[in-house]
């Protein structure tokens, strides 16, 4: 959870820093979704985008999630960034990796993490166009 | 007593982010929704959770519990 804009490439950089001591030789798979903000939906053009969210409650499910996926593909480690607060275009929204001995495992669990999220962490996008603000009310199919 | 949260379309809709009651009969998620709302209706797909779990409307609540309504959620990416 990041109040701030982060670049989710050195974040992986860094994560993949620490997984190469810990699990030296324990992963041949690594797939990362990067999700960002747009500057145009259904039309209209967006300036800002300000991303709510439960505090607490959206932590433990991002936990949930990545515990999940963790069990289920018997992964090596996951990864979940995601901001909230205002956001301008192009700033990015969320991060989801996931490390495995094979690509199946870590293509699926990504997949997972990132629909899972979207379906069931507490988020709410606010978008900022020219008539006003609108929130946005449903996700886009994936 | 029991906290009861709106957030984003939600918390517009009555117009505050917090309220609290004072639990002295068993209540439903629904009759906490009755009392909190001033008879006001649902919103559509509107999404309840009880101590930061998901929950349904027929829900019993408990004192100490914490009760949030929310509109459907829309975070991640596109």
């Amino acid at each position: 959870m990041r109040a701030q804009p982060f670049d989710p490439w050195q974040e992986l950089a860094r994560h993949e820093d620490v997984l190469r001591v810990q699990h030296h030789g324990a992963y041949g798979a690594a797939v990362v979704f990067v999700g960002s903000t747009r500057d145009v939906t259904d039309g209209e053009s967006v300036h800002t985008l300000v991303l709510e969210h439960y505090p607490g409650m959206t932590e433990h499910h991002l936990e949930v999630i990545t515990h999940e996926a963790m069990v289920r593909w018997a992964l090596v480690d996951a990864l979940v960034f995601h901001r909230y607060g205002e956001l301008s275009p192009n700033d990015p929204i969320v991060l989801v990796a996931a490390w495995s001995a094979h690509r199946a495992a870590a293509f699926a669990a990504c997949r997972y993490l990132i629909e899972e999220l979207k379906s069931r962490a507490p988020f709410w996008k606010r978008e900022s166009l020219p008539a006003g603000p609108r929130w946005v009310t449903h996700n886009t199919p994936g | 007593m029991v906290t009861i949260k709106f957030f984003a379309s939600l918390r517009e809709y009555l117009g505050r982010t917090e309220d609290r009651l004072v639990l002295d009969e068993t209540l439903t998620v629904a009759d906490v929704w009755e009392r909190v709302s001033a008879g006001r209706p649902v919103p559509n797909r509107t999404l309840v959770a009880v101590n930061m779990e998901y929950a349904q409307f027929n829900q019993e609540v408990a004192d100490g519990d914490e009760v949030a309504f929310f509109p459907p959620v829309t975070g991640g990416g596109h």
